[in-house]
């Protein structure tokens, strides 16, 4: 006969795995899944012969040498990529939150004609993703070639004009419902202290809205980060081109062999969005539900 | 807008701002006022705006592109209208209009063109106007005339354009490049029979031509603006022949002739077609009405790739959703307790695969899915030779994957986020009831759920409809239906296939693709529209 501790424990302890302990093996499990290809392309990074069959020893051999190379062929400029990508992610961000933000605070304190009718068609030509109309982008951006060659191909002003096309649609909706919250009373007040509608935009609105800005600028920001076609078909010469294009067209040229490089240019590509998302994680969250609640 | 009727305390300088001067008799009160900063800062973004769309109309004006200056001329006036004109019903514009005009051009001008080019045959073979075919017809059919006199001939160079001198026994000199026809010039000096020096050209010595001969034998000057009169050509940079095209266009009568026999402009189809509908390539862009939409339906090497392509992205945008949705649902079911610890660590790493940029992460997959080297073969599988991304299904199971990948961390959060919002005493009260768990999941957490989280479903179905990165980048679509008659693959989606008809291959067809883009939009834009009427999104505008 066992002592009437023993079971006492086993139940106890029988009880944790039934209640607790499972939930950690299967937070395991999906950790595994969704770190396994960071750790692979980590190790690849690192390794010393830099191609694809030799990244399948995980970490069994270190050097730096991959990044070196990376930073040092005058064949695909790595840190002109890079540059370029952020300065056009961050300007077009920066871009689409100043636009949408207006917008969306005409929609949400002014009522005017139309006002119904603007909002539903934003909404509407939104569904048609620039993405399907690159072949009239493309045409457009010939034209205006001739008169303001800097909006042309292969300049990313153009690019990047292209990109704040898309500023008012899905984020002045999201905008819009948030802008919504914040109770009238405060303008009004605002008002009667004397403050034109151009203050309480500037200098109130758009403080109390920070969060859902944050939002806004960070998707946008990872949008064009992570376009590829737009991109491909605008821009050509190889020190204009984004991270997407480059580094796409360097590791297919050779995909075995420049394995290791394109490991570690994607290392160090992921690491500013890979911190901007932990620092901003608590807004994507409460952003992202927010709008969907809101409409 | 609702603005007070009350009189701000009675500030001794007039108040600046458009809202205060909309509201006194006397409009023009800038003038007399303190100018603030914030005047400052629009009077020069509105300058800067005049300066740069002035400019845009003279030299849109030099290049007559109409279009371009009629905008311009209207944008102009629309944005120093909203800008300085005082008036309270403005001021939502004031706030619209930069945005709008970015729109307007950027988007809505594109769908509409995008519609237009639906509707005609334009692509490889069908790329400009008739007059341009004309062109291209007569000079690649050009052979040198017989017994045609020689020309003393120099290149020339202007800028970096290659141009010709040449001299006629006891005529003019004349000078002409590709895309201008021969003119006299008065002033060129000529030695032994060519041109020697020019002025405003650079005539190419022997070690140029030499260096630049593959260019220089490309190089067809034309005599006149009528490409009947043929062109001049060389073979050696120092004398030219006159080639004469063995075809004849009658501009009078748009009739073609060639040695094989005469040639009507087909205006329905855009091409020059013979009695017995024998057709010359190339051809021009004619509207062709609705046959682009048709043939999709009806043009046998076209419907059956379009119908499985049409099925597969509806599989895969669903199939996408309902898994990264039911992955992110299991885990956020599982880790929101209150005794699990470490919920913030579990957080911050299972978002990483959502904060990887996703055109990496597809190339990063595609490096692991390898047939020969890859770490899945090689590694977990033991020197296994599966081909992953070779097979049509095992191909289209390897998207799946990689995008449930790619999207349950943010269907972690967002169902994380909306457990976390449903009330407790709703789940207390059913407990009390006497409710089991699953009874509990079924009937209260999964409905108010879904509440929530709708919305976004939804909007990940539209994303992954059209979801080009992660097949292009991972699979490019393939591997390729060898028996289809276009270039299509196994797990290219309806917006890959769009990509690789405009853009890739011998044939592209801009008209075409358009056609299906405007499918596409039709498709994701009534769905859309059916479930926000459902979700009541937009009931909530007024």
């Amino acid at each position: 006969m066992a002592t009437s501790s023993v079971p006492a424990v086993r139940t106890s302890r029988a009880r944790w795995w039934r209640e607790v302990g499972w939930r950690h093996v299967v937070g395991a499990a999906a950790l595994l899944f969704a770190l396994f290809p960071i750790v692979y392309v980590l190790s690849a990074s690192v390794s010393v012969r830099g191609t694809l069959s030799a990244a399948n020893s995980l970490f069994g051999t270190f050097t730096l040498d991959q990044y070196v190379s990376l930073l040092h062929d005058p064949l695909h400029p790595y840190v002109d990529w890079f540059v370029n990508t952020v300065v056009i992610a961050s300007v077009t961000a920066v871009g689409t939150v100043l636009l949408g933000a207006a917008a969306a605070y005409a929609f949400s304190r002014f009522r005017f004609r139309g006002r119904r009718g603007g909002l539903l068609s934003l909404l509407l030509i939104q569904m048609f993703p620039q993405l399907l109309a690159y072949v009239a982008i493309f045409l457009l951006l010939i034209a205006l070639e001739n008169v303001f060659p800097i909006l042309g191909r292969d300049s990313q002003v153009g690019l990047i004009m292209v990109y704040l096309g898309g500023a008012l649609g899905v984020n002045t909706y999201l905008m819009y419902g948030f802008f919504n919250t914040i109770p009238r009373e405060l303008d009004e007040a605002a008002m009667i202290d004397g403050a034109s509608h151009a203050q309480i935009f500037f200098g109130m609105i758009l403080r109390l809205t920070a969060p859902i800005l944050a939002v806004v600028g960070l998707l946008s920001f990872i949008a064009s980060f992570n376009d590829y076609v737009l991109a491909s078909v605008l821009l050509n010469s190889p020190s204009k081109q984004t991270l997407a294009v480059g580094l796409y067209a360097f590791v297919s040229r050779q995909f075995a062999q420049n394995w290791g490089v394109f490991a570690a240019g994607a290392v160090l590509a992921a690491i500013p969005i890979v911190l901007l998302f932990q620092f901003l994680q608590r807004y994507i969250v409460s952003g992202l539900t927010a709008g969907s609640v809101k409409g | 807008m609702t603005t007070s009727t009350a009189v701000p305390p009675a500030p001794p300088a007039p108040p600046t701002t458009p809202t205060e001067t909309s509201r006194r008799p006397r409009p023009e009160s800038h003038a007399r006022g303190a100018l603030t900063m914030g005047y400052v800062a629009k009077l020069l973004l509105v300058a800067l705006v005049d300066a740069l769309g002035v400019y845009g109309i003279f030299a849109g004006s030099a290049h007559e592109s109409w279009g371009i200056v009629g905008f311009l001329a209207f944008a102009l006036l629309l944005v120093n209208l909203v800008y300085f004109v005082p008036s309270r019903r403005l001021i939502p514009a004031k706030y619209l209009v930069p945005g709008l005009l970015f729109l307007l051009v950027y988007q809505v001008f594109v769908v509409m063109y995008t519609g237009y080019t639906a509707f005609t045959n334009w692509g490889d073979g069908h790329n400009s106007t008739q007059s341009d075919a004309v062109t291209a017809i007569l000079s690649q059919n050009e052979r040198r005339v017989d017994g045609s006199p020689s020309y003393g001939l120099s290149v020339v160079e202007k800028g970096t354009t290659l141009g010709f001198a040449v001299v006629a026994p006891g005529k003019t000199p004349q000078v002409g490049t590709a895309a201008s026809p021969l003119t006299d010039v008065p002033g060129a000096t000529v030695a032994n029979g060519v041109v020697t020096a020019l002025p405003g050209y650079s005539v190419l010595d022997f070690s140029s031509i030499v260096q630049r001969q593959q260019e220089i034998t490309n190089l067809r000057v034309p005599v006149s603006a009528n490409p009947n009169d043929g062109s001049i050509r060389t073979t050696d940079g120092s004398v030219g022949y006159l080639y004469r095209s063995t075809y004849s266009y009658d501009a009078a009568t748009g009739i073609l002739t060639g040695p094989e026999g005469t040639y009507r402009a087909d205006e329905k189809v855009g091409n020059f077609v013979d009695a017995k509908g024998q057709k010359i390539e190339p051809g021009w862009k004619v509207a062709v009405g609705f046959k682009n939409f048709t043939d999709v339906l009806t043009d046998s090497s076209l419907r059956g790739p379009f119908v499985s392509v049409l099925i597969w992205t509806f599989a895969f945008a669903i199939l996408s959703v309902l898994l990264s949705f039911g992955l992110g649902l299991f885990l956020a079911i599982t880790l929101n307790h209150p005794r699990v610890r470490g919920q913030r660590l579990y957080r911050s790493l299972l978002i990483l695969p959502y904060a990887m940029p996703a055109f990496l992460s597809a190339v990063v997959w595609a490096g692991m899915f390898n047939q020969t080297f890859g770490f899945i073969n090689t590694v977990l599988l033991r020197g296994a030779s599966v081909p992953w991304l070779n097979d049509p299904w095992l191909a289209k199971g390897a998207v799946l994957l990689v995008n449930l990948w790619l999207g349950f961390p943010y269907m972690f959060l967002v169902c994380t986020g909306a457990l976390q919002s449903i009330p407790a005493d709703a789940i207390e009260a059913a407990k009390i009831d006497g409710a089991s768990g699953p009874r509990i999941f079924r009937s209260i957490t999964l409905p108010l759920l879904l509440v929530s989280t709708a919305p976004l479903l939804i909007s990940s179905f539209a994303f992954n409809f059209n979801n080009f990165n992660i097949i292009y980048l991972l699979t490019q679509g393939g591997p390729r239906d060898l028996t289809a008659g276009v270039n299509v693959g196994s797990t290219d989606i309806l917006i890959s296939f769009v990509y690789k008809l405009a853009f890739q291959g011998v044939n592209r067809q801009y008209g075409l693709a358009c056609a299906i883009s405007i499918l596409i939009f039709l498709i994701v834009a009534s769905i859309s529209a059916a479930t926000f009427r459902r979700t009541r999104a937009l009931e909530e505008l007024n």
